[in-house]
């Protein structure tokens, strides 16, 4: 634990090291950003000099307009807000209910085993599919959406939480039941704490496949959100509104996806450290 | 009269599966006196640790019965502490709250056993690490820590399931030294279960074989040995420990 030596008095060759570290780290980031960069440069200069046909490819300016026109109508975080609200609902219903439904089928095997080839037919069933059943159930708007979102992340969530408590080191399980511990306690004292890191996991998965979800049941419902204003700049072929969204769409998903790996990293930051 | 704690009359294991049914112990008798060390030794998969799991309350025998205090078990009793192969403390708990598990589970955390476990940390060098987590530790000071949550709920039995095997060499002779003197110290019975012939003439009082599967008790071993100030490691310098180690080996009669 205490092998590392002060950075104050570092051997030369030691800083030397360091140096390269940084270096190197530093050299990736500058390439990263030179990629990004030239991207945007290039497909703004190719569409100026009309090499690539601005109106079906939209072009960087174009976009910005866009984006300004769109936060001048108050539209941007309108679509925005309601698309990155149904996501988040989504993939949090869907990992709370899929790890209560794990709790059910932990707790009675005779259930789990019942229910094992729905849970394989369904878990292989694009669930995208089920959009307009639910549309017509609960209606068109964002409830559907959510309900859409959240049928995607529930069996995965369900299938990675259950192997996670089935893989609970049973000498454990036996270690308590040695204070005479009861089903409850079982699961309360061993189970589900050993299981937290899956259960994150399950809920750092499931925000992908919400977007999915939320996406496409935005192509269905049609009213608002990023996912509407992609289908619906499809329809009229306004390219620049599509490109648009995507990009919003691609900032919107990249943010919520390190927000959410950040929470991970700060609930299992302890039990990581603990490891040392 | 002698007082036995546990008492084992004609138990016996048999283990269902869809291949048939494994006879794991039959007609075991033993008796284990207040205070007394017993190590039980046996061929591999002979049924050792079943013998505990029963003693322990957590499986019930198939025929036969087992009393502790003179009273029939009937699941896990609270004058029993099970030491496990590895010491399992949680990761994601401290040390201090690690001890507290078992009184934690039987819902008899007051301030009183509070006290107590901070008393056993203090006596045995871990109250300053009651904050750090297992991680932090030594495979040593994990195995005090562990057996500290099995003294915890102040158990008058404590069953060690080759409870140091986990362990390197070397941390194994010490902490078999430091265990034994605690379980000494606290004035416990003990049965241990172990495949090291050494490490069960070293701590035990008695040293019971069992045979091959299925199990019987094979033979009983008094061990009385010449050392002052006895412990496992300074036993093995008495001239009887040879004589010990010997025995239990033929007795075994293992074969490659």
């Amino acid at each position: 634990m205490s092998n590392h030596i002060e950075k104050s008095q570092a051997s030369p060759e030691h800083k030397e090291y360091l140096k390269k570290v940084r270096r190197r780290k530093f050299s990736i980031l500058a390439a990263q950003i030179s990629i990004l960069v030239l991207f945007f440069v290039g497909w703004e200069l190719a569409a100026q000099y009309k090499i690539i046909d601005a109106f079906i490819t939209s072009q960087p300016s174009r976009i910005f307009k866009t984006i300004v026109n769109l936060y001048k109508e108050g539209q941007l975080f309108k679509h925005i807000g309601i698309t990155c609200f149904e996501t988040i609902v989504g993939f949090v219903l869907g990992t709370v209910f899929g790890t209560l439904i794990a709790i059910v089928l932990w707790w009675s095997n005779f259930l789990a085993k019942v229910l094992e080839p729905y849970l394989v037919v369904f878990n292989s069933l694009p669930k995208i599919a089920l959009g307009p059943i639910f549309i017509i159930w609960i209606g068109a708007g964002p409830t559907s959406i959510i309900a859409i979102a959240l049928t995607i992340s529930l069996v995965v969530t369900i299938l990675e939480v259950l192997n996670g408590f089935l893989d609970v080191d049973s000498e454990k399980i036996k270690l308590v039941k040695t204070f005479g511990a009861t089903r409850l306690q079982i699961l309360i004292k061993v189970v589900l704490p050993s299981t937290f890191p899956n259960i994150i996991n399950a809920l750092k998965i499931n925000v992908g496949l919400s977007w999915v979800g939320v996406i496409v049941g935005e192509f269905l419902v049609s009213k608002a959100g990023i996912g509407y204003l992609i289908v619906y700049g499809g329809q009229v072929f306004q390219l620049d509104l599509v490109m648009t969204s995507v990009l919003i769409l691609a900032v919107a998903a990249a943010v919520m996806y390190k927000g959410v790996a950040h929470l991970q990293r700060m609930l299992i930051k302890s039990s990581i450290n603990r490891e040392s | 009269m002698v007082e036995y704690i546990v008492e084992v009359h004609n138990l016996g294991m048999k283990y269902q599966s869809m291949n048939g049914e494994i006879n794991a112990l039959e007609n075991i008798n033993l008796s284990v006196k207040r205070g007394e060390f017993i190590s039980i030794v046996g061929p591999s998969g002979c049924g050792k640790s079943t013998l505990l799991s029963l003693i322990s309350g957590l499986i019930s025998p198939s025929t036969g019965k087992i009393l502790i205090n003179g009273k029939e078990i009937e699941g896990t009793s609270r004058e029993v502490g099970y030491m496990l192969q590895k010491d399992h403390l949680f990761e994601w708990r401290t040390i201090l709250e690690n001890v507290l598990l078992g009184l934690e589970i039987r819902k008899t955390l007051t301030p009183e056993s509070r006290e107590y476990v901070t008393e056993l940390l203090k006596t045995y060098g871990l109250y300053e690490f009651k904050d750090k987590y297992p991680g932090q530790l030594s495979g040593g000071m994990r195995q005090r820590a562990a057996l500290i949550r099995t003294l915890a709920v102040k158990p008058d039995i404590l069953l060690l399931d080759e409870a140091f095997s986990a362990l390197d060499y070397q941390t194994r002779l010490a902490v078999t030294e430091d265990i034994y003197l605690i379980i000494k110290k606290e004035n416990k019975t003990a049965i241990l279960v172990t495949h090291d012939i050494a490490e069960s003439i070293g701590m035990a009082d008695r040293v019971v074989v069992l045979s091959k599967r299925p199990a019987t008790v094979k033979s009983i071993y008094e061990i009385s040995l010449s050392c002052s100030d006895r412990t496992p490691l300074s036993c093995r310098e008495a001239p009887e420990f040879r004589y010990y180690f010997n025995q239990i080996w033929k007795e075994l009669d293992v074969h490659v």
